[in-house]
């Protein structure tokens, strides 16, 4: 079986996220990533592989020449092997065009099972795995917190806003899983010397034969015309708790008229 | 006037208040016309015409529960072509983002998921978004095709504005893809009696420092005297606390009412993700340090165990 984990490489949350000077995410002054949200789908790729008698896991990434760290991190976790596709041309490409390499990259690597995280913790649209399932023609069972392949179906539980759902699916699929679906394991010492030695091919437009101009900024469908930062809150009252704090929030509370 | 197609987003012919919104938003940009798909799709209609849907395509099919998410954008795609709209605006629920993604994508449209905001604009609708653990606030529009825009619970009033709302039949053929992923069974969710966590004016969550299950009935008994809904941080649901239907954040709802109680919660990133555009913003924690107290209107330092009770009751003897 052929897994191929798509992972994103995204600024750290934690480290002051901006826009650059023509509104696309700032990725090269701010320290970048794997997504945590795609360590889920690496660690239950890894699972399943693991459960398989033959199965290779590979991990996908499309990004800058620094994405490569996120394709280490998820190579010391345990993945095979790596594809980077890098462009100077993919800069600024909207979710459209990323869905649009990632499905020739998938196609181009050999697939039976692709997983994805449940959404970038940067852009966090959580729309890739749908429009990846929509152009490579194959079934999305997506959002899944719990997983499981067996004889060529994928089963896996949605957890949805109304109800809890059991889904099934031959594959090929794409799949993607949440963070609920189980603890990411941490790279061992071994993993992370085993990691340096495997293969990371590296990809541009024209192996793929995607034009540059379905890509980039200018290929976008959409445009940011403006960003703002959002204005700090104004400082409130802050009361320390000698016995009467309840009453005293009960007493700001009834003059905002909420009682 | 140019019309808009809005999807509907219902249980059994109860229209969801997030869509309400949207009739609200889409009468800015043209006349709605509202897409219901499955079981009671229908009984929708008398709803939809009290705030603004000229139309209401229906149409009934198994496919809509037996299969997941693509019976549904193909449906949508027919209502797409059928009426050729000026934009199609969604519910931003995971399942409206996949279809909507799913028909940006046939009919070679951009997409804006999670909209807070639509105004006009002279190259079609404007969509303001939060970015960055809501941090920032962006204004983007569609480039390409038909705008499909989905939109966040609470980005606008509900508003009254009766229109003819015909009922009429959609008629949907089914993709070869429509059948490719199976629902084998559905548990629907329990209701608790409690207001839906993205709809509810008030929202009072309990985070680690609830610390135990049996004492989230404390932050229940804060909620039912405000008539609130119940939330929880990811370290309480990660606990096995409370379900992680109620979670707060990134990776659970994110929340805008115009009140926020957070009670035992630090206010990590990815928790204010999910509760930063909230209107007044109170929070309660024993630490002075705790990096929520920089977003509260109000804030308590003190231990929740005293302090909410405390402030349950006072409330509960206000409203006498
Ligand atoms: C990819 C990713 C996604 C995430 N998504 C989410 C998400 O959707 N939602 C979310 O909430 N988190 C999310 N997190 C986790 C987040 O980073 C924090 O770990 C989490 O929010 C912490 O929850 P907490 O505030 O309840 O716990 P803590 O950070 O441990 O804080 C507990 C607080 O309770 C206070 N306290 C303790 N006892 C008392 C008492 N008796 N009285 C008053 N105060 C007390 C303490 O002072 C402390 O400030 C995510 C993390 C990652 C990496
Ligand atoms: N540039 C990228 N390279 C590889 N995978 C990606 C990329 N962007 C998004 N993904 C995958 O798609 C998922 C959802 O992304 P999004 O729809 O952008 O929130 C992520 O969790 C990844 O698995």
């Amino acid at each position: 079986m052929r897994i191929v984990v798509c992972v994103k490489y995204v600024p750290d949350a934690a480290g002051g996220r901006r826009f650059a000077d023509e509104l696309t995410v700032d990725r090269d002054d701010v320290d970048g990533l794997l997504s945590e949200l795609d360590e889920y789908a690496v660690e239950q790729a890894l699972q399943i592989a693991e459960d398989a008698d033959d199965a290779e896991v590979t991990v996908l990434t499309v990004g800058p020449e620094d994405a490569k760290d996120a394709l280490r991190k998820a190579l010391s976790m345990g993945a095979d092997k790596a594809v980077h596709v890098e462009d100077e041309d993919l800069h600024g490409t909207d979710v459209m065009g990323t869905s649009l390499v990632l499905a020739k990259a998938v196609e181009h690597v050999g697939y039976d099972l692709v997983i994805c995280g449940m959404a970038s913790t940067d852009g966090e649209m959580g729309v890739l795995p749908a429009l990846l399932s929509e152009r490579l023609g194959v079934a999305q069972v997506t959002l899944l917190s719990e997983v499981s392949v067996e004889d060529g179906t994928v089963k896996g539980r949605r957890d949805g806003d109304t109800a809890s759902e059991q889904l099934e699916a031959s594959l090929p699929a794409v799949v993607s899983v949440t963070d609920q679906s189980g603890e990411a394991r941490y790279p061992s010492f071994k993993g992370i010397m085993a990691a340096k030695k495997k293969p990371v091919e590296s990809l541009d437009l024209d192996d793929l034969d995607i034009e540059a101009d379905a890509v980039g900024l200018e290929g976008a469908w959409t445009k940011v015309d403006e960003a703002a930062e959002r204005p700090a809150r104004t400082a409130g009252t802050i009361v320390k708790d000698e016995d009467e704090g309840g009453k005293q929030l009960a007493e700001f509370l009834a003059g905002q008229k909420f009682v | 006037m140019a019309e808009v197609l809005v999807y509907v987003d219902h249980v059994e012919g109860a229209v969801r208040k997030p869509t309400l919104e949207l009739l609200t938003l889409a009468r800015r940009i043209g006349e709605p016309v509202a897409v219901a798909l499955g079981a009671g799709a229908a009984d929708t209609a008398a709803a939809l015409a009290e705030h603004g849907a000229t139309r209401v395509l229906t149409a009934e099919a198994t496919e809509f529960t037996e299969y997941l998410v693509v019976p549904k954008a193909d449906a949508l795609q027919a209502a797409y072509e059928a009426v050729a709209p000026a934009a199609v605006l969604v519910p931003s629920s995971s399942e409206g983002k996949e279809i909507a993604a799913r028909l940006a994508v046939r009919i070679k449209s951009g997409i804006i998921t999670d909209a807070v905001d639509l105004e006009v604009g002279v190259e079609g609708p404007v969509a303001t978004q939060s970015a960055f653990a809501a941090s920032f606030t962006t204004k983007s529009r569609i480039t390409q095709g038909t705008p499909v825009i989905t939109v966040k619970p609470n980005s606008a009033a509900v508003e009254a504005a009766p229109a003819a709302g015909a009922v009429e039949a959609l008629a949907v053929s089914f993709s070869d893809a429509a059948t490719g992923t199976k629902v084998t069974a559905r548990t629907p969710r329990e209701s608790t009696g409690r207001p839906e966590l993205t709809e509810a004016a008030i929202v009072v969550s309990g985070g680690r420092g609830v610390n135990g299950a049996e004492n989230f009935a404390i932050i229940e008994a804060l909620a039912d005297s405000l008539g609130a809904a119940v939330g929880a941080s990811r370290a309480a649901v990660d606990a096995g606390w409370y379900p992680h239907a109620n979670q707060v954040g990134q990776t659970g709802k994110s929340v805008s009412p115009q009140l926020y109680i957070a009670a035992g919660i630090s206010g990590a990133i990815q928790h204010r993700a999910g509760m930063q555009t909230s209107k007044t913003i109170v929070a309660i924690n024993k630490d002075a340090e705790a990096p929520v107290f920089d977003l509260v209107d109000y804030g308590v330092v003190g231990d929740l165990f005293e302090v909410v009770p405390q402030l349950t009751e006072e409330v509960n003897t206000r409203k006498g």
